[in-house]
């Protein structure tokens, strides 16, 4: 049985397997949206917001989601399975990638024209 | 000269999320051979041509990442004085008891800038690779999964990486293999160290959060045995993060991939032999797409951001 799962900020849908992961829905898919990480809870880049609907989720790495996170909805992509149609928001783009070109000072701009968006 | 002071690497612990799930895995996937469970829980496996007694500890936690990372050195005269030269770069260290990691002397803890724990030991159990040591076979019967030969190095994030390959080059006689510059031409990004004959036996990424795990590795023999471990992946489901392909820094081939608990892991052959008669190798920023990733020349949106 498969439920629609929609990203609400790109309105993106796909339809997911009771027993697959969010993410793993997604990315069979090809479909883009939330970042894809480690894809096993530990790195915590796919991190989203349930907005509607029921899921089970499998432990987190609390380095990224703590107990209220999770209480409130806001958990790993590649950590939950859905119980029904679920709409969820991604709570931020690759926030962790900055690259430095001196000590401290990031420079996102110079990291982007070397990175592979598309992988 | 042989080699003396330090020798390799010899150990590391691994936060899992769920230990019985990654037991499964560390031992039929990766093909690791289980070497016992102590008191506190902890699982023991050690790679097939290893002849210590553990080289992967793993250890249930509420987060992923790397506990610590443990040298092994010549001797117990060795062990003391590198304590020594730790303490005079201003390195604060730790004796922990033998016997506290199984089958393991007394370790000699350090914490360095980017934020890992470090440990030199002098002695573990020797058990042998199972080929005994007369008139030996070529390898054993009882191969499973990928069968890595070895725990090989690891690669870890931080900041203050220069005043971390300052303390290991002075203290602990690791050499700069290789080095990826950033935009400026002068900062470091990335470093490859090497306390061997090997390409490298650390690395470390200059990156804002201290203590952070890029990947551990393990080595293979072959192109070959690459091809089929990327195989093995797929058929388990197993995350792959990238390759089978080739490094540019070091020309090693290899697969990123991540264990149950988001900890990435790499499968890897090849890599030339340093010599301390070498020079350091150098990548410019507008190539380090080339370093990382040979054949793609670009890096993926995971490579500086996917971390435990």
């Amino acid at each position: 049985m498969a439920f629609k799962i929609e990203i609400e900020e790109t309105g993106e849908t796909f339809p997911c397997a009771e027993g697959q992961t969010v993410l793993r829905g997604m990315a069979a898919l090809g479909r883009r949206g939330i970042p894809v990480g480690c894809q096993g809870g530990g790195c915590g880049i796919c991190r989203v917001e349930v907005l509607a609907g029921e899921y089970s989720a499998r432990v987190m790495s609390r380095d990224h989601i703590s107990k209220e996170d999770e209480q409130q909805g806001r958990v790993l992509a590649c950590r939950i399975t859905p119980v029904s149609d679920m709409r969820l928001r991604v709570l931020g783009p690759m926030k962790k990638a900055v690259c430095f070109t001196s000590m401290n000072k990031p420079a996102t701009e110079a990291g982007s024209t070397l990175v592979n968006h598309s992988a | 000269m042989a080699m003396t002071g330090v020798l390799r690497p010899g150990h590391a612990q691994l936060r899992v999320l769920d230990i019985e799930e990654s037991i499964a895995f560390y031992t039929d996937v990766l093909g690791l051979k289980a070497a016992g469970r102590d008191a506190q829980g902890r699982a023991y496996f050690k790679a097939w041509d290893e002849h210590d007694h553990a080289s992967v500890i793993l250890r249930q936690a509420d987060h992923a990442g790397l506990d610590f990372f443990g040298f092994k050195v010549l001797d117990v005269a060795t062990l003391d004085l590198l304590e020594k030269g730790l303490q005079a770069q201003g390195v604060k260290t730790e004796r922990i008891p033998a016997g506290e990691l199984m089958a393991t002397g007394e370790r000699v803890r350090f914490t360095v800038p980017t934020g890992h724990t470090l440990e030199l030991y002098a002695h573990k159990e020797r058990v042998g690779n199972g080929l005994g040591l007369v008139n030996p076979d070529a390898w054993p019967d009882d191969l499973k999964g990928m069968a890595v030969t070895r725990m090989d190095h690891c690669l870890l994030y931080g900041p203050d990486i220069d005043g971390t390959r300052s303390i290991l080059e002075k203290a602990l006689d690791f050499a700069l293999v290789e080095r990826v510059k950033l935009e400026d031409g002068e900062t470091d990004l990335a470093i490859w160290l090497t306390t061997s004959t090997k390409a490298h036996d650390i690395a470390f990424v200059r990156h804002g959060e201290p203590g952070k795990l890029h990947h551990l590795a393990f080595k293979l023999d072959t192109w070959e045995q690459v091809l089929r471990a990327a195989d093995i992946m797929s058929k388990n489901k197993v995350a792959i993060d990238i390759g089978p392909t080739r490094h540019g820094v070091t020309r090693g081939l290899t697969i990123y991939f991540f264990d149950p608990s988001g900890n990435r892991l790499e499968t890897f052959c090849g890599g030339y032999d340093w010599y301390p008669d070498m020079d350091t190798i150098k990548w410019t920023w507008d190539e380090v797409g080339k370093g990382i990733f040979y054949h793609a020349r670009q890096l993926n949106d995971r490579f500086l951001s996917v971390v435990s």
